[in-house]
């Protein structure tokens, strides 16, 4: 990737991280004496001084405050987490250019996750040890996720993280900016369940914890909630490209709805293969949580087109944020580039670690941590959201249908804003 | 779980269900074939394989688009120039890679190993800065999607067809051109006994240059008859190369015969077990099964009669 710079300079630093974490401090601490006589000096009138909105030692001068960006921009990742690269990146940017945060430009140290789990945890600790960023935004996977936590709780650093994931999670470190596992769910299953009279669903996934536990949540919802019944649950080892066998079996049991959570290049030959076997998506429902129009880009509109996705932000959402932002992302990253509900949800990720900070008066992560539920973004794309107690999202949820040219269509949106719940009850 | 359904669904089920063993069996072997070549005739361990098929894929992707640009009125036909187009693409790399890296490496096959993995490597990085890292959709011709209906219940996918008759085509060719050509006697021949074939007057650089290009080439007609049941991106290759290694290795190096039986082992139990059980479990008792039948007998299926 071009816009690598910035990591390649930080590598001469990593000699640094040899350097015990007392002698740092100490080291740090008699740096910073002589400093403290010369702050009042360098306050300026429209920004705060440095010394009162950074107490803790992050890498905040009186003109800029560095945040770090943790995506894997190469590896099986690369293909789903490059859009929230860019997202990031534009956002950034629009910062930048309207003034900054608390009077200081916003400059970023991208690294590399390099889609391998331990990797994003050790450029985790980089970032917050070394380049002692303000922010990170970052991770994709839940298990890129779970790797960074430990780093980010210890280290006490803050993770915007962009993607809906499967809930059972919440920490003072991390705001998550996509939705969890019910909000993205429920509404969506209720949905079908009244448009189409849906009673009996069958269920496929990849093989890992965010479908089994989304697959959980629906299940649990379908058999109490809706009184309809799951006639098939099946998981596929990631990267599978064989689906003819489960075809089948959807063939045999004749759900109303075909629920799926694939991921990744197995998707792709879900749908074709789907297709093939004469399954015709414009007479059988089909609800997937993981195809945003990033995925139809590879599976193509043709073998997806009918099916419905529900999620919270599409890119044909029409709304006047979305209108400024969909022309400002092809701007900077060619007019063929798609965004996909995740892509959106990692835009959001600068904007309200701008908003908190102006609110906290602060760079400091506690005073960002307390300070952030409640903040919202009048300005998102996907209309407007609120950082609730839990560090989650109040977002709507949406359901788009897939057209062929691989553009969703506005369906259903719920009337109101969908609370974060990521431990839930009864659905355990 | 029978029990709620008619005979005639029952009926249907265990046809389109034999289809999906079928076309998995096809699948297998026409991954394999490629590998099966390098991996038997020269010793090579080609660990990427799986990127000479998406270099393939590749390039019916960019076919695809010369022709819906400048060509729309032929696109139905582009599928088989793409095809040509990809073997002829990853068969000079191959051949440019045998004459780069590979030649230096034949005292060392276990190195082979480290080299072509790096390959895969470099491979997908390079995929990735050309093409972007995002997977890209190939078009194809409205002909080739959809199913043919055989019955009212009975639906046989097109895709899966033009798959199974592909590589009837090529596992005939690649037959006849082993153990009837004039060329495949040399590269047996070479297999056999290089120093002696040498002294025969045979040219064993170039037939090993042929030989690893043909395996190549081979993958990459494979990657490029796979973007219509997968998907095309920088990584894609990676998943297809455990089962292409279980499947060669299964077989027994240097056999033809038993790498068509291994893929039809492991295709056949595979997919009577996806419809019993869940996709996960299905392939761990598959892998189980090979392992086992593999440790009682480590040579594989069929192995070449050679005196020790």
């Amino acid at each position: 990737m071009s816009s690598n710079k910035s990591g390649v300079l930080m590598s001469d630093e990593e000699t640094k991280g040899l350097l015990s974490p007392l002698r740092r401090k100490l080291l740090m601490g008699m740096a910073a004496l002589p400093a403290i006589t010369m702050l009042p000096r360098a306050s300026f009138a429209q920004a705060p001084a440095t010394s009162a909105v950074n107490t803790t030692g992050l890498a905040v001068t009186d003109t800029e405050v560095t945040v770090g960006i943790l995506h894997s921009a190469t590896g099986t990742m690369a293909i789903s987490e490059t859009g929230s690269i860019e997202a990031e990146k534009l956002a950034i940017e629009q910062i930048n250019a309207m003034g900054g945060v608390l009077g200081r430009k916003i400059k970023f140290i991208q690294e590399d996750g390099a889609s391998d789990w331990p990797t994003f945890a050790e450029k985790a600790k980089k970032l917050l040890v070394n380049d002692k960023v303000a922010a990170i935004m970052g991770c994709w996977t839940s298990a890129s996720r779970k790797a960074v936590l430990p780093v980010v709780e210890q280290y006490n650093g803050m993770l915007y993280y962009p993607t809906f994931y499967e809930g059972l999670e919440q920490s003072k470190n991390v705001i998550y900016t996509g939705q969890e596992a019910t909000q993205q769910i429920l509404a969506g299953l209720n949905w079908i369940a009244k448009e189409k009279g849906a009673k009996s669903f069958f269920f496929v996934g990849s093989d890992y914890i965010w479908p089994r536990t989304s697959n959980k949540i629906a299940r649990k919802h379908v058999e109490n909630v809706l009184k309809g019944k799951v006639v098939g649950e099946e998981y596929y080892p990631l990267g599978n490209t064989q689906f003819n066998s489960v075809i089948n079996k959807i063939k045999l049991t004749k759900p109303d709805v075909i629920f799926t959570d694939v991921v990744g290049g197995s998707n792709v030959a879900f749908y074709k293969q789907l297709k093939a076997a004469g399954i015709d998506l414009s007479k059988q429902a089909l609800l997937t949580i993981s195809v945003t129009e990033d995925e139809i880009d590879g599976i193509g509109g043709e073998n997806i087109a009918g099916a419905y996705a529900c999620m919270k932000y599409f890119q044909s959402l029409d709304n006047p944020n979305n209108k400024t932002f969909v022309p400002a992302f092809k701007k900077m990253w060619g007019e063929k580039t798609v965004i996909g509900d995740v892509t959106q949800a990692a835009y959001l990720g600068p904007w309200l670690w701008k908003l908190t900070v102006e609110k906290a008066g602060s760079f400091d992560v506690d005073k960002i941590a307390a300070a952030s539920p409640g903040v919202e973004f009048k300005g998102a794309p996907e209309g407007y959201v609120r950082i609730h107690e839990n560090h989650h999202l109040w977002s709507k949820t949406r359901v788009g249908r897939a057209k062929l040219d691989g553009q969703f269509e506005l369906i259903y949106e719920t009337a109101d804003l969908v609370e974060p719940d990521p431990f839930p009850k009864g659905y355990q | 779980m029978f029990g709620d359904y008619s005979l005639g669904d029952l009926g249907s089920i265990f046809v389109m269900q034999g289809f999906a063993g079928l076309i998995l069996f096809s699948v297998y072997v026409l991954m394999a074939l490629g590998l099966a070549i390098i991996f038997g005739q020269m010793g090579v361990i080609n660990m990427a394989h799986g990127e000479f098929m998406i270099l393939g894929a590749y390039v019916t992707w960019m076919t695809s688009n010369f022709f819906q640009t400048y060509l729309p009125s032929l696109f139905s036909g582009y599928f088989f120039l793409a095809m040509i187009l990809a073997f002829v693409a990853s068969g000079a790399l191959g051949m440019l890679v045998e004459w780069v890296l590979i030649r230096h490496l034949y005292k060392r096959p276990l190195d082979t190993l480290l080299a072509t993995w790096g390959l895969s490597l470099i491979l997908q990085q390079a995929f990735r800065s050309v093409f972007g890292a995002r997977e890209v959709g190939v078009d194809l011709p409205q002909w080739m999607l959809g199913s043919l209906h055989v019955s009212e219940s009975i639906e046989v996918p097109i895709n899966g067809v033009f798959v199974m008759c592909l590589t009837v085509l090529i596992t005939v060719g690649v037959a006849y051109v082993m153990y009837k050509s004039r060329w495949g006697r040399q590269v047996r021949a070479v297999v056999q006994n290089r120093i002696m074939a040498g002294a025969v007057g045979i040219n064993t650089e170039k037939v090993d240059r042929y030989t690893y290009g043909l395996g190549c080439g081979i993958a990459g007609v494979a990657g490029s008859a796979f973007t219509m049941i997968g998907s095309t991106g920088p990584t894609s290759g990676q998943l297809y190369i455990v089962d292409t290694f279980l499947v060669v290795v299964f077989g027994g190096a240097a056999s033809l015969l038993g790498t068509i039986a291994s893929a039809f082992s492991i295709s056949q139990t595979q997919s009577t077990l996806e419809f019993f059980m869940s996709g996960s479990m299905a392939k761990v008792l598959t892998l189980l099964a090979v392992v086992g039948i593999l440790m009682l007998r480590p040579q594989g299926l069929f192995a070449l009669k050679v005196r020790k």
